[in-house]
């Protein structure tokens, strides 16, 4: 799928967007440009926009607050609205949830260490963009590395997300003791999904597995709608 | 002129960092502390004529993270 054309947004400490712009060129075989966070508009006809993994500022003042508040975030605020896909892996699913794009925060995980292994997930969610490549409970291992992916919401909020089926990822095992072992939830629309797990880093045999693969893979299917 | 915010984690929200440092605590054979809430202190130098209404509007936007915290700021005579 030649014609795709993606964004990778770098801020200040991101390190995993290397990694995020490989993974998208690998199965997309198209062009993923790299932004700044600096930058006040995104380049028009983008098919997705990822906020990689990384520690951005610092972790300062809260993780992602900063880089939730710099100036291409409002860009990428307004291109979510009008309905353009946003994945946000980590550190860029705290950025989305200080922005104000995912319902809820990410905490110190409960038994604050760092966590950096590979966990077990179910999807809940096989409907969505970024999912629909995956079967229905299905468990798939990638790993997690963060500090900060103690997923809480209000249980009026908890008990909506789940209702609208907006869990897309759950934990099968305790990693930080998130709420209902919630990894990665979905925007209202469906177009905007932020994860803990890192599925870029399982994309090919070399990384020890590829049960990532078919989420970037269902995002392009969905894209180009084959 | 200081300003001081506080910012707190709300009621029922779990604080893995408190528990720790109640943890800590017992270790160090201090007996007797039922709970511990870890919070943040920030404090802002400003001028005079910001108001009210602007340093809340400072601390819903930034400060603090509604979803999780509460926030309460103090104005302290120089």
């Amino acid at each position: 799928m030649s014609g795709f054309r993606g964004a990778v947004i770098t801020f200040p400490g991101s390190n995993c967007d290397r990694d995020m712009a490989d993974a998208l060129e690998k199965v997309s075989g198209g062009e993923v440009l790299r932004l700044w966070h600096g930058d006040a508009e995104l380049p028009d006809r983008l098919d997705l926009i990822a906020l990689p993994g990384g520690f951005s500022y610092g972790d300062y003042l809260r993780s992602g607050a900063m880089a939730a508040r710099s100036p291409i975030m409002q860009a990428v605020v307004a291109a979510a609205g009008r309905g353009v896909p946003v994945l946000g892996v980590c550190n860029g699913f705290q950025v989305l949830t200080e922005a104000g794009l995912l319902p809820g925060a990410l905490m110190r995980n409960a038994g604050i260490r760092f966590v950096c292994r590979e966990v077990a997930l179910t999807v809940d969610n096989t409907q969505s963009l970024f999912t629909a490549g995956y079967e229905a409970g299905q468990r798939i291992s990638i790993p997690v590395a963060h500090h900060d992916g103690n997923y809480f919401a209000d249980d009026a909020t908890l008990d909506r997300l789940e209702g609208e089926g907006r869990v897309a990822f759950r934990y099968a095992e305790p990693v930080n003791g998130s709420a209902r072992d919630i990894a990665g939830v979905l925007n209202e629309a469906g177009n905007v999904l932020g994860m803990m797990p890192h599925p870029e880093r399982m994309i090919e045999k070399a990384q020890g597995g590829t049960d990532g693969r078919a989420l970037f893979e269902s995002a392009l299917r969905g894209l180009v709608g084959v | 002129m200081k300003v001081r915010v506080h910012v707190s984690l709300k009621n029922g929200v779990l604080d893995p960092q408190g528990r720790a440092i109640q943890h800590s605590l017992e270790g160090l054979g201090f007996s007797g502390v039922k709970d511990v809430r870890a919070g943040r202190l920030i404090e802002l130098d400003v001028d005079d004529s910001v108001s009210d209404e602007a340093l809340d509007d400072m601390c819903r936007k930034l400060l603090a993270n509604m979803v999780i915290e509460n926030y309460r700021v103090e104005r302290v005579a120089a």
